[in-house]
């Protein structure tokens, strides 16, 4: 029966397009959170996957800070166009315009923590009533508890405490007015997962995943890249160094690691030895060690 | 390389999180930073030494308790396999975070701490593993450091595990005398047991037979959602998505359609870069037919000559996870695959005691972790095939209409 087996990046994938085909099936109005990052890039593969030869039935909604890197930006664009999908973007900008949100001020300034106003302000506008995000469990210590289908009352609120229990693949997504849902279809990959399946998949990604050259500074035990949001202070010296990212986030807080893989195998290569995880190269959840579950009560992905 | 999903289960203090700690620590899935987080805390709150245990508790409220009070789950892998661990508590009140974590799972690993031995917690695991019809048992016999690494005392506990598996429906169960504070036995064999033979844990988790946990020979397809491109192209293209529940489908295939009974060949198999020749589960996939059939969300394609039952009337095993009570005579909403009922809870048969075994015919008070047999009327036909048959097209939720939660868990007989 060896040929009845599937491989385990398969039973992954078939688990998350199922995930995805549920809450089309599910919800009125679902959407699928797109950080330009490699794991909303394989859930939205995955998406037109599901639904093909038909389009993928639910816009791509992505929050943007005004602090991305241009190389996000530009992959962004060009992957929604590959894949057919309408792309919905909220800005943090407007969100601070509108007094909505106050900026942070000083060197270490991240609009990171704005992001959740802004977010839960399209998700409003909007009536999503389930976003799709590409967390995994893998990533940190309180994603490990969160359901596939999670519930949020109607002030976007995760209560840890008051989770649907979920057993065999039976999600529940029913809900009251004003409620909803975020939805996590790769729960149950791991980092290696996802780049395997990049590989497996022949998926395009962001330029910053691979080594480059760029002019940084040293911040906080991180790297950042100087960049208008990120000006140098009086001590430090802006130099130029060969590396890569892990992850595509904010270029406030997102630190760049020394590297030159250029390619996949060298990228994959490198975590395989590598001792430190991906999110440990943003400063955001550095804060504080329990930084995640506060967000996440609050209403971020 | 396979996946294998298992869950752990052991009272407080048998030294599960420290034995999980150890796989991710040993399989070398802990990355320096993590490590660093857990030194920092663990000097913080004064331990000494860094804590493993630490690693798998979650939540700050059950880090400020001390206790682990949810289901959560990990991920390691080695050359052989990849694992996902579903790590649920042992406390008596958190029933349903065991049968939840465990309704996934290919293997439950059980630990008894060497000192105590068999305790009323290990009855009502093993009974939910069995309930769950979790295909492999793993029973760790942990602490054996504390006992002298003695084998009699290891024996012991086999002998009385033996006698409690005789009155459940276990199907594979292998015990391993370790502990998880020193790794004797976990990932390296132990130097301190050489009586003992057997494979080591890790060992074990790579090993065990799992292409024979599906089933592969009924027929299932639950249609999830049904695809309609709105292109000129594809105009006459109707996709029926869904997930194999189980068994093979292959183009030309004779199926018939439920509740319609109407039938049909399958003309293609569909995904996104190929058609294929057959499908089976746990695939993903669109199947199309060559008949113009209405079908819907909640339909089942089946294999013409093999169907499952149906019915409006089931008997089924019942875990309760609501906060209030089950209502006699109640009204819920009836998960089955990708269908829904309304239904009602005609009839408790009986409760079990899940520490004994004992079936009480008397009691109707069903709370939150109790289990029970009960026949439940739907409001249409289901189609389904008994969970020890069929853990997908054999398990059904019950959600509250009211608050919506899911109420319980059910396991068709
Ligand atoms: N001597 C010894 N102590 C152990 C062993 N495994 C766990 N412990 C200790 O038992 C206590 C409870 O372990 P923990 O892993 O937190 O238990 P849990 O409540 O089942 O998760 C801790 O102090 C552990 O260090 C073992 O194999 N030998």
């Amino acid at each position: 029966m060896q040929l009845y087996n599937l491989d385990h990046l398969r039973d992954l994938e078939a688990e998350s397009i199922y995930i995805i085909r549920e809450t089309a099936a599910q919800f009125e109005r679902p959407a699928l959170l797109f950080s330009g990052g490699k794991d909303s890039i394989v859930m939205s593969h995955m998406a037109r996957k599901a639904f093909y030869p038909a389009k993928i039935p639910f816009p791509c909604v992505h929050i943007d800070t005004g602090h991305n890197f241009p190389e996000t930006i530009e992959y962004r664009d060009m992957w929604m166009k590959e894949i057919g999908a309408n792309l919905i973007v909220g800005h943090v900008q407007d969100s601070i315009d509108t007094g909505r949100v106050k900026e942070e001020k000083g060197p270490n300034a991240s609009r990171n923590a704005l992001q959740t106003v802004t977010l839960l302000d399209t998700i409003a506008a909007n009536k999503f009533d389930a976003c799709m995000g590409g967390a995994r469990r893998d990533e940190e210590k309180a994603r490990a508890k969160e359901r596939i289908f999670s519930h949020r009352d109607e002030f976007g609120q995760w209560d840890p405490k008051n989770q649907r229990p979920e057993l065999w693949m039976l999600l529940n997504g029913k809900k009251s007015v004003g409620e909803n849902f975020r939805v996590f279809p790769i729960s149950n990959w791991t980092e290696m997962d996802v780049w395997m399946y990049i590989v497996a998949e022949n998926i395009p990604i962001p330029s910053i995943y691979f080594s480059h050259q760029r002019e940084v500074i040293d911040r906080d035990g991180m790297m950042l890249a100087t960049s208008d949001f990120i000006i140098p202070g009086p001590n430090e010296m802006p130099r130029k160094e060969i590396v890569r990212y892990r992850t595509v986030g904010d270029m406030t807080c997102t630190g760049a690691v020394f590297s030159t893989a250029s390619t996949l195998q060298e990228v994959i290569d490198e975590i395989s030895a590598s001792r430190t995880t991906e999110r440990g190269t943003r400063s955001d959840d550095k804060r504080s060690e329990a930084a995640m579950e506060d967000r996440k009560k609050a209403g971020y992905f | 390389m396979e996946l294998l999903r298992f869950s752990t289960a052991g009272s407080v203090d048998d030294g599960k999180s420290t034995l999980i700690g150890r796989l991710l620590y040993d399989s070398k899935s802990i990355f320096q930073d993590q490590l660093d987080a857990l030194e920092a805390y663990s000097n913080q709150k004064g331990y000494g030494v860094v804590d493993l245990a630490l690693l798998t508790d979650g939540l700050r409220a059950e880090r400020e308790q001390g206790i682990t009070i949810d289901v959560a789950y990990r991920y390691f892998a080695t050359p052989k396999r990849k694992f996902i661990i579903a790590d649920t508590p042992g406390h008596i009140q958190y029933t349903r975070n065991m049968v939840t974590g465990s309704s996934n799972s290919n293997l439950s690993l059980i630990l008894i701490d060497a000192r105590n031995g068999i305790v009323e917690q290990t009855n009502r695991h093993s009974f939910i593993a069995s309930l769950l019809n979790i295909a492999h048992l793993v029973v760790c016999v942990n602490k054996m450091d504390l006992v002298g690494y003695d084998e009699n005392k290891f024996n012991e506990i086999v002998d009385g595990y033996k006698v409690l598996a005789s009155k459940l429906d276990i199907k594979d169960v292998t015990f391993i005398p370790i502990s998880a504070l020193n790794g004797d036995n976990v990932v390296d064999r132990s130097t301190n047991m050489s009586w003992y033979n057997g494979p080591t844990l890790m060992y074990l988790l790579e090993h065990v037979h799992l292409s024979s946990d599906i089933n592969h020979i009924d027929g299932r397809f639950p249609v999830q959602y049904v695809i309609r491109p709105k292109e000129d192209r594809y105009h006459d293209y109707r996709g029926y998505a869904g997930r194999v529940a189980s068994g093979i489908f292959r183009v030309g295939d004779k199926v018939m359609v439920l509740p319609s009974g109407f039938t049909s060949t399958i003309k293609s198999i569909d995904s996104y870069d190929k058609t294929m020749e057959e499908c089976f589960a746990p695939q993903s996939v669109t199947i199309v037919l060559n008949d113009d059939i209405d079908i819907s969300r909640g339909d089942m394609i089946v294999r013409e000559n093999n169907v499952p039952q149906s019915s409006q009337d089931l008997e089924m095993m019942m875990c309760w996870f609501g906060d209030t009570p089950m209502q006699p005579n109640g009204r819920y909403i009836l998960r089955h695959t990708t269908k829904e009922s309304k239904c009602v809870i005609k009839d408790i048969r009986y409760r079990i005691d899940v520490n004994t075994y004992h079936r009480n015919e008397e009691e109707k008070q069903i709370k939150m972790n109790d289990i029970c047999r009960v026949h439940v009327r739907t409001q249409v036909p289901i189609f389904f095939d008994s969970y020890r048959k069929n853990r997908i097209t054999g398990s059904v939720i019950l959600i509250d209409e009211a608050t919506n939660n899911t109420v319980a868990a059910g396991m068709i007989m």
